[in-house]
C-alpha cells in the first residue's frame, strides 16, 4: 500500500497539486492546439487525474530496485521501461479524448509537448519516490536505535530490583539504620549513574565495572552471606572503550538465574584481560540447573550480543557456557583505547 | 483467637520486615519461618497454618508450585515485588497481595480480609490449587511438575514425563517407570503442558508425543499406542485424529 493512502489529508493535497498540473497542461496545449479553455482543460484535467495514479506507482518498483545497489543496468532499464510505458498510456489517452470530444487534428501541433511533459512527469514522481524512501528509511533508524537504547536502559532499571532494594531499607530502618542509609546510597549512585552513562557512547571499561560493583554492594546487602563476590580484574582492561551498560545485564542474569536460585547462595565471578588487542570479560555464577526459571535467555542477552555486533561487528563474541553447577559468559570484543 | 502464620520468602530482610510488622499487630503467631519453597511444603504440612505469606521468586520450587503442593484450607497472602501476569490473577482469587515494599497498615488490612473469609464456614478463597492455576501466567507452558509424596516433593521435569492418566479426582504422572498421583483433573493439566509435546489421546490419558513407539490397530474403530517402553495406551477415534494432525500422516 502507497504511503500516501494513509491518510486523507496527504491524498486531497497530491490530488489538487495535480489539479493545479492539468490547468498548466491546458495553458501548454492550449496555444498550439489552437483550442479554447474549456476544451483544453476537458483534455488536461482527465489526464493527469489518471497520471496522478500512474505516478504512484514507481514506489513498488523504487522499493524493488533502491537506489545503490550494484545492478545499476537494471535499475535504468527497469525505470526507463516503465516511464516509456507510463508516457504511452498518457498519449493514448489523450488520443482517446480527442476522439471522443470530437475534437479533429487541432491537438496534433502540441503532441511533442506532451510526450515530453508525461516522461518528466513520471521521472520526476521517480525521483520523488527514491527521496521519499530515503527520508523513512533514516526515519526508521533513528527509532529502532532510540528503541534499542531504551530497552538497553528499561533492562538496567530493574523493577525486582529496585522494589526488592527497597523492600530491604524499609526493613533495615527499624533494625540497623545505617546500613539502611548505606543501602540508599549505593543504590542512588547506581541508579543515577546508569541514567547518565545510557546516553554516552562509549565509556571507559573501568567506568562500567564501577557501575557492576556498586550494583553487586547493593545485592550484597540484600541477599546477605548468599552472595559472594570475586574479581580477577587485569589493569590493562581499564582504558578500554566499551558501549554503557554493556556488562549489566551478565551480572544481572549471574544474580537472578544463579544466586537467586540457590538456597546457600553462591559465587559471581568476574575475570577480564586483553590479549591480542581484545578485551575478554567473562561472568561465571553458581546456579541450580533444575530451578524454576520461567524466562531464561531473555532480553539481556538478546541486547548485549546486539549491541556488541552493531558496534564491533564479526569481531565481537558472546560465549555461554553451562557445566554442572557453573554458569558462564564470555565476550570478547576489540579494545580500542582514546589516544591523549 | 490468635492467627498462626507461616512466611515465606528467600531474603532475611524481607521476612524480618514481616515479622517486625506482625509483632506489632500482636495477633498473628509466626510459627515458622522459610527461606525457599521445600521448607515452605514442610513448614505447612508441620504446624497447619491459619495464614501464609508467600514470595514468588524463590530458590527450588517457586511460589505458584508451593500453592500446588500445600493443602487447604490456608490463607494465602503474596507478598511480592512486581509481576504484572500474576497481580491480575491475585484479584480474583488470592486473599490478598502485598507489593514491596509496604507499610504496616496496608499488611493489617491483609491479615483483617484473612480473618474474615477464614471465618466463613466454606471460602471459596482458601483454595490453594485453584488459586495456582489461576496465577500462572497465561501462555506459558509447564516446565516441570511437582507432587508431593507424603512428606517429600518430587519434581518431574517435562522431558522425563511420559505420559498422565486420569483416577477419578486424581492424575497419575508416570515418568521413568514410577507413577506419582498428584490432586488435579487431567484437563487441568492438559491445558497446562506444551500442546506441541503432549496430546490427549483418549479421555483417561494425555501422552508424551515423543515416547510413542507405533500406533496399533486394537479394534475396529479403536487403537492403541505403544509407547517406548511396552505401555499399551487406549487411544480413542479423536485421539486418533489429534495424533495424526500433530505427527503427520504415517502414524
Amino acid at each position: 500500500m502507497h504511503p500516501i493512502f494513509r491518510n486523507t489529508s496527504s491524498m486531497t493535497a497530491y490530488l489538487a497539486l495535480w489539479i493545479v498540473l492539468a490547468g498548466l497542461l491546458g495553458a501548454l496545449i492550449r496555444v498550439p492546439g489552437d483550442l479554447g479553455w474549456s476544451q483544453a482543460l476537458s483534455v488536461s484535467v482527465p489526464m493527469c487525474l489518471f497520471y496522478a495514479f500512474v505516478c504512484l506507482t514507481p514506489w513498488y518498483l523504487c522499493r524493488a530496485f533502491p537506489l545503490g545497489s550494484p545492478r545499476v543496468a537494471r535499475l535504468l532499464i527497469n525505470q526507463l521501461g516503465a516511464a516509456i510505458l507510463a508516457c504511452a498510456l498518457w498519449i493514448g489517452l489523450a488520443r482517446l479524448l480527442v476522439f471522443a470530444m470530437d475534437l479533429g487534428p487541432g491537438l496534433n501541433p502540441a503532441m511533442p509537448q506532451l510526450v515530453v511533459v508525461g516522461f518528466l512527469f513520471y521521472l520526476m514522481s521517480v525521483a520523488l519516490h527514491y527521496a521519499l524512501l530515503a527520508v523513512e528509511a533514516s526515519r526508521e533508524a533513528a527509532l529502532q536505535t532510540r528503541d534499542a537504547e531504551l530497552r538497553a536502559l528499561k533492562s538496567q532499571i530493574n523493577p525486582h530490583f529496585l522494589f526488592n532494594c527497597l523492600n530491604s531499607i524499609s526493613a533495615l530502618t527499624s533494625t540497623d539504620p545505617v546500613r539502611a542509609r548505606d543501602m540508599c546510597v549505593r543504590l542512588s549512585d547506581f541508579l543515577r549513574n546508569t541514567l547518565g552513562l545510557g546516553e554516552r557512547e562509549s565509556i571507559p571499561w573501568r567506568e562500567e565495572l564501577d557501575l557492576a560493583r556498586t550494583y553487586l554492594e547493593v545485592e550484597q546487602i540484600r541477599f546477605g552471606s548468599r552472595l559472594n563476590v570475586e574479581m580477577k580484574m587485569d589493569d590493562a582492561c581499564a582504558e578500554c572503550q566499551v558501549p554503557p551498560l554493556v556488562l549489566q545485564p551478565l551480572i544481572e542474569n549471574a544474580i537472578k538465574h544463579g544466586i537467586a536460585t540457590m538456597v546457600e547462595g553462591g559465587t559471581v565471578r568476574l575475570e577480564g584481560h586483553v590479549e591480542n588487542g581484545n578485551l575478554a570479560i567473562r561472568v561465571e555464577n553458581s546456579f541450580d540447573p533444575e530451578a524454576p526459571s520461567p524466562r531464561r535467555h531473555g532480553l539481556g542477552l538478546r541486547n548485549v550480543r546486539n549491541r556488541l555486533a552493531t558496534r564491533f561487528g564479526d569481531a565481537a563474541h558472546l560465549n555461554l557456557a553451562a557445566a554442572d553447577n557453573r554458569y558462564s559468559a564470555e565476550m570478547i570484543f576489540p579494545c580500542h583505547r582514546i589516544e591523549k | 483467637m490468635k492467627l498462626r502464620a507461616v512466611t515465606v520468602d528467600d531474603e532475611d530482610l524481607a521476612l524480618q520486615i514481616l515479622r517486625e510488622y506482625l509483632e506489632k499487630t500482636g495477633d498473628v503467631e509466626i510459627v515458622a519461618e522459610c527461606a525457599n519453597g521445600f521448607e515452605a511444603v514442610k513448614a505447612v504440612g508441620e504446624h497447619r497454618p491459619d495464614l501464609l505469606f508467600l514470595d514468588i521468586q524463590m530458590p527450588k520450587l517457586d511460589g505458584f508450585e508451593v500453592l500446588e503442593l500445600i493443602e487447604p484450607p490456608v490463607a494465602v497472602i503474596f507478598v511480592t515485588a512486581y509481576d504484572q501476569y500474576a497481580l491480575k490473577a491475585f484479584d480474583a482469587a488470592a486473599v490478598d497481595y502485598l507489593l514491596k515494599p509496604f507499610s504496616s497498615e496496608r499488611l493489617g488490612k491483609a491479615v483483617e480480609r484473612a480473618r474474615a473469609l477464614l471465618s466463613e464456614p466454606n471460602p471459596r478463597a482458601l483454595q490453594a490449587a485453584e488459586l495456582a492455576a489461576a496465577a500462572r501466567p497465561p501462555g506459558q507452558a509447564l516446565e516441570r511438575v511437582v507432587v508431593k509424596d507424603g512428606t517429600k516433593v518430587h519434581i518431574i521435569p517435562i522431558a522425563k514425563l511420559d505420559y498422565v492418566e486420569a483416577q477419578d479426582d486424581y492424575i497419575a504422572l508416570h515418568s521413568e517407570r514410577k507413577s506419582y498421583l498428584k490432586q488435579q483433573t487431567i484437563s487441568s493439566i492438559e491445558e497446562q503442558l506444551d500442546p506441541s509435546r503432549f496430546a490427549r489421546v483418549h479421555r483417561s490419558y494425555i501422552v508424551n508425543l515423543e515416547r510413542i513407539a507405533r500406533i496399533e490397530p486394537y479394534t475396529k474403530d479403536s487403537r492403541v499406542a505403544v509407547l517406548q517402553d511396552g505401555t499399551q495406551l487406549a487411544v480413542s477415534r479423536s485421539g486418533y485424529a489429534r495424533l495424526k494432525e500433530l505427527l503427520g500422516e504415517n502414524v
